[in-house]
């Protein structure tokens, strides 16, 4: 049946110029998406980044009041909002990550290992509103009580509310723990053993193996790592919502209600209208592009700073 | 004053190593550091777990199941969360279907077109969009479908921001298996004069079936939970409904509303046993996912 076997040429070809035009376009949703969104976010924000009444773009973006009353709408509280909670989230995170993933790679046997690795990643799928909700319900309360015995002690002149800055970055240490851990997890796994040995044959403790032959080498993945929670802390937004009071002031002091640009969207777009609509719209963008930036520089130190060989 | 003390071990090979008293604290010091450490990073599970769990079955009955937030009344109570479980149900259906055309279409471009130059740029778009917070997602969808009255606040419009949010999930994790792939099946259903498109979908596509459906449990779980885009594209409805055109409720819509915005503490009870309901469904749907990649390793 020879006749049968080859195939007329120009009518698969034609087939696979199809299919490849379908993928090409299904990729091409995926390619434009950013652009896209970025387009969508900045026409919808356009009112607010020119208004007048709050000094134009560079009014909004650095000015400091926001007031639905007069329709002036400025960002600096809520771009600082997701710049302190997410830094300090990170500050109570990382060590902690940090250890759990030394714990998991280095320390313990495999049968303790794999429990306590999934574990952390339980944590990961947690969402948001349920933290959000053991927060208002457990996390408030033990904090407003810390703030009633805090205020007793020192006489400052606080509300003691609980719910606040400190609040939300505790809430979000919790949340970006297991993202830090599993990445820096994979790093310090992908250290290749000559490391481990070298340091071991010059007679170095266990620890000293860590700190001089693993640490360093494991460095930039772990940077990487922190920079994408940094993203994830920003973007996060209902659990945050829950806990930091949503007051549109910027935050006096560690326990005072704040807002964060997302929590500050999420509890403002229910009765906003016109240009208060357009300005959580223009924060949204702010969000997007701070995002997009904090992912492409953790892209670019983990493939720049990793020593050849180890990249993710 | 040198009172560092050496102590001498004995390793296996009879080599005699020295370690000063204040390297081996040092040593011990660290390694009870990252056990804490390790410990503290566990307490917030057990104790959100725990509490959900506790909370969560007290305020559980069988009416939380058969009726919806409608039915609950300021006197008597009652009302369950049917309206949120359909609606969650819908929509990360819709999401889950156009997170597998988009996604699965895109994994196929990145692992086997891969000699295209829009590759690389295709690949850091799809983690770029892994990065994008929910919320933005949300706005955007809201933008281009509601407050354009294209739709307005529905069930298509949340499904359709859930899915981007999924899509990267399913790019990513198809992308890793179909690079899995052996060349030589490809090579194989070459050889057998079948066209590249029939190679792709019949062979290369079947083979790596049980990664992609792990991918896409995943996806499903990472969006069932997500409640900050619906905020302004389904927007929530206390009542069933199974019309995509209108607004619907979601569970994580409906535990943020029982616990912030609610009026009595029956209905914070609800949002803890709404809590374990999409906890207890994530988990498992985290552990089914896990137990499908074992399996194919």
């Amino acid at each position: 049946m020879i006749s049968s076997v080859p195939r007329p040429r120009s009518m698969t070809s034609a087939a696979d110029n199809i299919f490849r035009l379908i993928i090409l376009a299904l990729a091409c949703v995926v390619l434009a998406a950013v652009a896209v969104y970025g387009f969508i976010l900045i026409q919808g924000g356009f009112a607010a980044f020119t208004r007048e009444n709050s000094g134009g773009f560079f009014g909004f973006i650095f000015g400091l009041e926001w007031n639905p009353g007069t329709e002036k709408f400025q960002a600096l509280p809520f771009i600082l909002g997701s710049l302190f909670t997410g830094f300090g989230a990170l500050i109570i995170a990382v060590p902690l990550a940090v250890a759990a993933a030394l714990f998991i790679a280095e320390y313990a046997p495999k049968w303790l290992a794999t429990p306590v690795g999934y574990m952390i990643e339980m944590l990961a799928a947690i969402p948001s509103v349920v933290y959000g909700l053991w927060g208002i319900f457990v996390l408030i309360p033990a904090v407003r009580n810390f703030q009633i015995w805090f205020v007793g002690a020192t006489g400052v002149d606080w509300q003691p509310t609980g719910t606040g800055l400190m609040s939300a970055i505790l809430v979000l240490a919790i949340m970006v723990i297991p993202y830090v851990c599993a990445i820096a997890r994979d790093v310090i796994q992908l250290v290749p053993n000559d490391q481990r040995e070298a340091a071991y044959a010059l007679g170095a403790t266990k620890w000293e193996v860590i700190r001089y032959g693993i640490l360093p080498y494991a460095r930039a993945g772990i940077l990487g790592g922190v920079i994408l929670g940094l993203g994830r802390a920003i973007g996060e937004t209902l659990a945050v919502t829950m806990v930091i009071g949503n007051a549109s002031d910027i935050a006096k002091n560690l326990f005072s209600s704040t807002a964060t640009m997302s929590s500050l969207i999420a509890s403002q777009f229910g009765e906003a209208g016109g240009t208060q609509l357009s300005a959580l719209i223009a924060l949204g963008f702010i969000l997007l592009i701070l995002s997009v930036i904090v992912n492409l520089i953790a892209r670019v130190v983990i493939t720049k700073l990793t020593p050849v060989g180890t990249r993710l | 004053m040198t009172n560092v003390q050496t102590q001498t071990a004995t390793t296996s090979k009879g080599i005699t190593s020295t370690v000063s008293s204040a390297r081996r604290f040092q040593n011990n010091a660290m390694f009870a550091l990252i056990g804490l450490g390790t410990f503290i990073v566990l307490i917030p599970l057990f104790l959100i777990t725990g509490q959900v769990i506790i909370n969560g079955f007290s305020a559980m009955n069988l009416q939380f199941f058969t009726q919806s937030e409608r039915d609950m009344s300021m006197l008597t109570g009652g009302g369950g969360v049917l309206n949120a479980i359909v609606g969650t149900i819908v929509m990360v259906g819709l999401s889950l279907a156009l997170g597998l055309l988009i996604g699965i279409g895109t994994g196929i471009f990145l692992a086997e077109f891969a000699e295209h130059p829009l590759v690389p740029l295709v690949r850091v778009m799809s983690d770029v969009l892994t990065g994008i917070p929910a919320i933005v997602v949300g706005l955007v969808v809201y933008a281009l479908l509601v407050s354009s009255k294209l739709v307005g606040y529905s069930g298509v419009a949340g499904g359709i921001a859930l899915g981007f949010i999924m899509i990267p999930i399913i790019v990513r994790s198809t992308e890793e298996v179909l690079k899995l792939v052996p060349n030589s099946i490809r090579e194989a259903g070459l050889a057998l004069g079948l066209p590249r498109w029939k190679v792709t979908l019949s062979i290369v596509l079947p083979a790596a079936r049980s990664g992609i459906i792990t991918g896409a449990i995943l996806g499903v779980s990472r969006v069932s939970g997500e409640a900050a885009p619906l905020l302004f594209t389904s927007l929530g409805n206390p009542d069933l409904v199974w019309n995509l055109l209108q607004p619907m409720g979601a569970m994580p819509l409906s535990v943020y509303n029982l616990a912030f915005k609610a009026l009595t503490p029956a209905q914070n009870a609800q949002a803890w046993a709404g809590a374990l309901v999409l906890m207890l469904f994530i988990l498992g749907a985290n552990i089914l996912a896990r137990t499908l990649a074992k399996q194919r390793k």
